[in-house]
């Protein structure tokens, strides 16, 4: 059987077995028909022939399943598109040398973690000195300023530095994603941005491990960094992003 | 581990004289949340009608009036002898506009002192009661077996997160830790009332504690066992949250001599003052510290910075000792944090879980699990906390936070908690005996690590008491961050001490006789 790309489903052992394993809590206690309603809310989840293979007491009448079934489902890979970062990631010295011939001026870079948020291992691996993994953060560039602005940070207060510095770009983290506070965080920061006026002078990117690309941009944002991301990635998005919005005269 | 005595004596010794040098200024100042503390072991509580907590608004009040620097004991004792009314009346009578500080009037020393003494005295002897509480609870209860089980609860919402608590606790948890919601840390209050909804955990506020603390005693009783409670008191509001959780039998508080410093960028002095105050009471109550050093290795990489995990527990244990703390108080922690992908990176976890043991031996080590190069891949981060659980039962750790196979994904779910407490359950009773059978090569990777770890410990330390532990935060030394002397948040709260400054609670509960010695050996 030929792999069609308009009809992909899961894979187990066989070509559209639609083999695929969830695990999942019931709020019943455990017993015959907490088995029957897990393989019920299988079949309703599109999955054939719904085994439950762990039943497990949680005691305080909760139960949790391990449960295989068959994907009834199919998705269209072939009209897949999802935006991506376009230009190439340069190094540590290669974004210095762009940002000093190209753009012949230094870069102000502000950043922080906004909201109650007080996790600041990722902002601080992306922007202090010492960086992450080897790799410098953004206050080694030469040509890059960058100022930390650490934790719980409010929105507002972020711009009104951001003006205060006459920033180039603004790098937002959110780690704590707990009832989706990070999503009011950032789309916050967007219309607040927007309500100054400051949205399209400045490059507004956001950061988290729950952070896409293609999330930062469905909320508003240039770009977006999601885990494993290394200061350079960061520095030379927003080096070649400066240097291509200076050619188009923006 | 054949390790060198003399540099252990030397480490401690060292450590000690940093903790010395600290203690040669603390007892200079006073902050404004030990004074608030004094109120709250005094049993002032509520709000007013803006929502501000008591103990915050004569705290204001007395330096509005330039008088706190006095302590707030002194002023309230005297007004309880002017107005004949509990402490509570008197906050509450204060803060409704009743009256007003100034309009207290002085009375002999003698006479507020002796008054001071007395609600002082009655205070502790309901802390000590719920203290003897928690040990005939213990006493009834079956031992937990070592290493303890320590599992978080998260929701934001206090009743989910007592459903959640019961759970654990009848899934097989020694310990229950309600995360506190992340903005408390650098709040100057405590906030009052049940949490319900919380970003990231739950507020420590005292109805929380007594709602978290009631669903596991129900759990408790349930499985015929003592479930642990704990919380952080730590932040702006170290002493504080001390205070409300001696008062409803926490068993364990996060409770690090330098974390606010390093990780919430709070002020240096306000720190050193605030957790002296704070652990003196839990060393009263009975309470277990946790301390924080597992934090330097998610910022610091663990291989390479292990040594100043281990400093650090010198000097946390040192300024422990300074507050009256027992050594079986001390949960000192660490953390297993090493880069999977190292090669023989589990021995290098060995050797410091081991040194740990062997150089704290009567504390109830507390152990981390891996957290920062874990990154969703549930089937990876199982393995990898089995791992962890194999090193801890090994080497003999105590109180065993354990990992989370959603680590870096969520907070955890209901079942991520059933799964690690299973995990743990199966290494620790399949390999219940294996540390005994144990016995290091001699001059092997194990024993050279350990003695490496040791050194560089104790080269660190010796710098630090040339610098002074203050220097040495500007510096840099622990956790790669580097914090100014006088920057951080809550220096406004720090106040240098009248002459006449007091508060009985320093003298109930430090059993002054003890608390000079150090542990030198």
């Amino acid at each position: 059987m030929d792999l069609d790309l308009t009809k992909v489903k899961t894979y187990g052992d066989t070509l559209n077995d639609g083999a695929l394993q969830v695990s999942f809590t019931l709020p019943v206690p455990a017993g015959d028909e907490a088995k029957e309603a897990a393989r019920q809310i299988a079949l309703k989840m599109g999955l054939e022939a719904p085994a439950v293979t762990k039943m497990a007491d949680l005691g305080a009448g909760f139960t949790f399943f391990v449960l295989y079934g068959k994907c009834t489902h199919t998705v269209d890979y072939s009209k897949i598109k999802i935006p991506k970062q376009q230009q190439k990631v340069l190094s540590f010295k290669e974004v210095n040398a762009l940002i000093k011939n190209k753009l012949g001026r230094k870069v102000a870079v502000v950043a922080a973690c906004t909201g109650s948020d007080a996790h600041t291992v990722g902002i601080d691996a992306i922007i202090n000195m010492k960086g992450y993994k080897g790799e410098y953060g953004l206050e080694r560039y030469s040509e890059i300023d960058a100022y930390n602005l650490g934790s719980q940070v409010p929105n507002d207060e972020l711009l009104a530095r951001a003006v205060e510095l006459n920033a180039d770009a603004i790098l937002v983290s959110q780690v704590v994603t707990q009832k989706n506070i990070h999503l009011e965080n950032l789309t916050e920061l967007i219309e607040l941005a927007e309500a100054e006026g400051l949205r399209d002078r400045v490059l507004m990117i956001c950061g988290g491990p729950r952070i896409s690309h293609e999330l930062a941009i469905e909320l508003g944002y240039d770009a977006g960094f999601g885990a494993g991301t290394l200061p350079y990635h960061v520095a030379s998005y927003i080096a070649a992003e400066l240097v291509r919005r200076e050619k188009n005269g923006k | 581990m054949d390790l060198d005595r003399n540099k252990v004596v030397l480490a401690r010794e060292t450590a000690g004289k940093i903790a010395d040098r600290l203690h040669s200024w603390i007892g200079d100042y006073t902050t404004t949340t030990t004074e608030r503390a004094a109120a709250r072991l005094l049993g002032i509580d509520g709000v007013d009608k803006a929502d501000v907590p008591l103990p915050n608004v004569m705290v204001e009040k007395l330096e509005q009036e330039g008088i706190l620097n006095r302590g707030l004991v002194p002023w309230l004792a005297r007004a309880v002898v002017a107005r004949n009314e509990s402490p509570q009346k008197i906050a509450e009578g204060l803060a409704e506009g009743k009256f007003d500080v100034s309009s207290v009037p002085d009375c002999p020393k003698n006479e507020w002192r002796a008054v001071a003494d007395a609600l002082a005295a009655e205070a502790a002897a309901k802390i000590k009661a719920v203290k003897n509480k928690r040990e005939e609870m213990k006493k009834k209860a079956a031992p937990p077996s070592k290493p303890m089980l320590y599992v978080i609860v998260a929701t934001g919402n206090v009743y989910e997160d007592a459903v959640q608590a019961r759970a654990a606790g009848l899934q097989g948890a020694d310990i229950v830790a309600v995360i506190r919601h992340t903005g408390q840390s650098l709040l100057d209050y405590v906030p009052y009332g049940p949490t319900t909804e919380g970003f990231g955990g739950t507020y420590a506020t005292q109805d929380n504690f007594k709602i978290v603390r009631k669903a596991l005693d129900e759990a408790g009783e349930e499985t015929g066992r003592y479930i642990s409670l704990v919380n952080y008191a730590s932040g702006l509001c170290m002493p504080e949250i001390s205070a409300m959780g001696a008062i409803e039998r926490l068993d364990m508080m996060l409770n690090d001599a330098m974390y606010g410093v390093l990780f919430r960028d709070i002020n240096m002095r306000r720190t050193f003052i605030d957790q002296h105050f704070s652990r003196m009471i839990n060393a009263y109550a009975g309470i277990i510290i946790n301390t924080g050093e597992d934090n330097y290795l998610t910022t610091a990489d663990a291989y390479d910075k292990g040594y100043t995990v281990l400093a650090s527990q010198f000097i946390n244990e040192q300024l422990a000792l300074r507050s009256g703390l027992k050594e079986e108080q001390m949960g000192l922690g660490h953390a297993f944090e090493i880069d999977p992908a190292m090669e023989d990176g589990l021995l290098m976890e060995i050797a410091q879980a081991q040194l740990c043991r062997e150089l704290f031996p009567k504390s109830p080590l507390k152990y981390m699990p891996p957290t920062k190069h874990v990154t969703g891949d549930i089937f990876n981060t199982y393995l990898v906390n089995g791992m962890f659980n194999l090193v801890s039962v090994m080497t003999g750790q105590e109180i065993q936070l354990l990992g989370m196979l959603t680590e870096a994904i969520h907070t955890p779910f209901i079942s991520d908690r059933y799964l690690s407490i299973a995990n743990s359950q199966y290494i620790f009773n399949n390999a219940r005996h294996l540390g005994d059978e144990i016995i290091f090569a001699p001059g092997g990777r194990v024993q050279e690590r350990a003695a490496y770890l040791l050194d560089e410990a104790c080269k660190m330390l010796q710098t630090i008491e040339e610098i002074s532990l203050e220097t040495a935060m500007e510096q840099g030394l622990f956790a790669d961050i580097k914090r100014s002397r006088d920057g951080g948040k809550g220096s406004s709260g720090v106040l240098v001490r009248d002459k006449d400054y007091y508060n009985p609670f320093f003298d109930l509960f430090m059993n002054r006789s003890k608390s000079a010695e150090g542990r030198l050996s």
